[in-house]
């Protein structure tokens, strides 16, 4: 363990701008694509439902 | 089999011919860009002759570009190059005389054209020669990578912003040796090696182009 | 050998692939949170101190991975479009689909993290080096891909369109690469000399290594998730996805 403390920790010995920045964004990149990928696969599945009892509906009605 | 090739070359000419205001229009296109450049960085002449072959060379690539999505274009229209793609004929064939005929009509007149395009830069004489020859062993490339996305986006909309954007990552290689051969020439290291690699891309791209562009055609006609 | 093919078409058919590739997410992403902890925590804890760079170095633990997930994955979205085209199979066409958004993800993450690297270490942002110029290019043609394919309302076009551009690309990727080279060589006199690596104690490149695979195992997982919901659009007006919702 080279670290003595925690802020020695978050200043990355001078390069915390850049090494935060590098992982942060990766980070971040990596929990919103997930999460979009998740939300477009339930809004699919949302409207592809919606239009199945639409069409059921239309069916039942002579 | 050349049949088939120099038969398409010919009705693209004839047909070109007819129309000269497009072949025009993109002659000057080469030309305001040109004449842009020297008027967004200004006169000095030392540096406008460090940035002639880059300049002139990017002009001539967007050039070529503007009159791409016509390749297919009109044919498609009128329903003779589904007629084409029936015909037992290798459809690869068609699409070769195609670039050629493309290239006689875009790559030729910019070559021509480039080295009084130079002037306006200060080129020295041998370098407008190797900028002129650059083009001229070039611009074929290009024509054939312009097929492959000529192809691709075949009466898409918005198919031309698309074009572009599939093209010129691939016309990269082609900058790169066509505006460093008058580069080094300017330099004083000698165009040889850079021209040699122009003539190897061309000679790849004109041999493999035209097959891939038959393929996204007939994809395309599907 | 037949018993094998029967096995291989039975998945490659997307009513059965859909649930597989359902039951197969979740382990992904316990391989992911595994080796990511696992990498980030030798990155961080373990690893020493460059004796060059100082604790800048440890960008290297995110840049690698994600500059070998940008190329990589071209290569497979290449080689599911060139499957697509040969076979005719519908699912090649959505996995190179699936695949492309998360590999220009990493081509920007690379650049990104390259910048960031770059600015302390050669004093600025971007240097036009063979191997940066070349991500970006990957980048352009990721987006050309993406944007071909989503112009083409027609899936199949769409698949069989940007299988032919993927693969005009995998073979220009090494002629783009080596004429930036040749072009960075010519130019030296204005770049920086990026070639000579700084020299790595064994339990940096293991870190690097468990990152990139934690990267790899977040792609698995990504385009399975994003390929479900390609198979659920394409395949709406089938009977089984229909009794898919219906039992919902």
């Amino acid at each position: 363990m080279h670290w003595n403390s925690f802020s020695d920790f978050i200043a990355m010995g001078g390069y915390g701008l850049y090494v935060w920045g590098s992982f942060g964004v990766t980070a971040l990149v990596m929990i919103l694509e997930p999460w979009l990928v998740r939300r477009r696969h339930r809004l699919t599945q949302q409207r592809l439902a919606r239009q199945l009892r639409a069409e059921a509906k239309l069916e039942q009605t002579p | 089999m050349l049949g088939i090739v120099t038969h398409t070359i010919a009705r693209d000419l004839r047909l070109a011919l007819r129309r000269p205001a497009d072949l025009a229009s993109v002659l000057f296109f080469f030309i305001i860009v040109a004449s842009l450049f020297p008027l967004g960085i200004g006169p000095e002449l030392e540096l406008l002759r460090q940035l002639a072959p880059g300049v002139l060379w990017v002009g001539a690539l967007l050039a070529t570009m503007l009159s791409l999505p016509r390749l297919f274009a009109d044919d498609h229209r009128d329903g003779t190059l589904e007629q084409l793609a029936l015909s037992p004929n290798p459809l690869g064939l068609m699409v070769l005389g195609k670039v050629i005929a493309h290239w006689l009509v875009s790559g030729l007149p910019l070559a021509l054209l480039a080295p009084v395009l130079g002037l306006q830069f200060d080129l020295a004489p041998d370098a407008l020669w190797v900028l002129t020859l650059s083009i001229l062993l070039g611009t074929p490339a290009l024509s054939g990578i312009g097929a492959i996305g000529a192809g691709l986006t075949l009466g898409l909309r918005g198919g031309g912003v698309l074009l572009s954007l599939l093209v010129l990552p691939l016309y990269i290689p082609v900058l790169i040796f066509g505006a460093g051969a008058v580069d080094a020439t300017v330099s004083g290291l000698g165009p040889g090696a850079h021209l040699s690699l122009l003539a190897a891309l061309t000679v790849g791209g004109v041999a493999f182009a035209p097959w891939a562009a038959a393929v996204a055609l007939k994809i395309a006609l599907e | 050998m037949s018993k094998q093919q029967i096995h291989w078409f039975k998945y490659s058919a997307p009513s059965t692939f859909y649930p597989l590739a359902g039951r197969l997410i979740p382990w992904f992403w316990g391989l992911f949170a595994i080796t990511a902890l696992a990498g980030l925590w030798i990155g961080f804890f373990v690893a020493p101190t460059d004796f060059q760079q100082g604790e800048g170095y440890r960008i290297i633990f995110v840049h690698v991975g994600a500059s070998w997930m940008s190329m990589f994955i071209y290569l497979v979205m290449a080689f599911w479009a060139g499957m697509g085209l040969a076979f005719n199979t519908r699912l090649s066409g959505m996995m190179a689909q699936a695949l492309a958004p998360t590999g220009a993800l990493f081509a920007f993450l690379s650049l990104w993290t390259g910048a960031l690297w770059g600015k302390p270490m050669w004093g600025t942002w971007w240097v036009w080096d063979a191997r940066l110029t070349s991500e970006l290019i990957l980048l352009f043609l990721y987006m050309g891909f993406i944007a071909l394919t989503h112009a083409i309302d027609d899936t199949r076009r769409a698949d069989k369109a940007g299988a032919i551009l993927a693969l005009v690309g995998v073979v220009n990727i090494p002629i783009i690469y080596f004429s930036v080279k040749w072009w960075n060589t010519l130019h030296q006199g204005a770049s920086v000399s990026l070639t000579k690596a700084p020299s790595m104690a064994a339990i940096m490149l293991w870190g690097m290594l468990i990152c990139a695979i934690a990267m790899w195992m977040y792609t698995i997982a990504v385009a399975l998730m994003r390929v479900r919901s390609i198979i659920l659009e394409r395949e709406r007006h089938t009977d089984w996805v229909r009794e898919l919702l219906a039992s919902r």
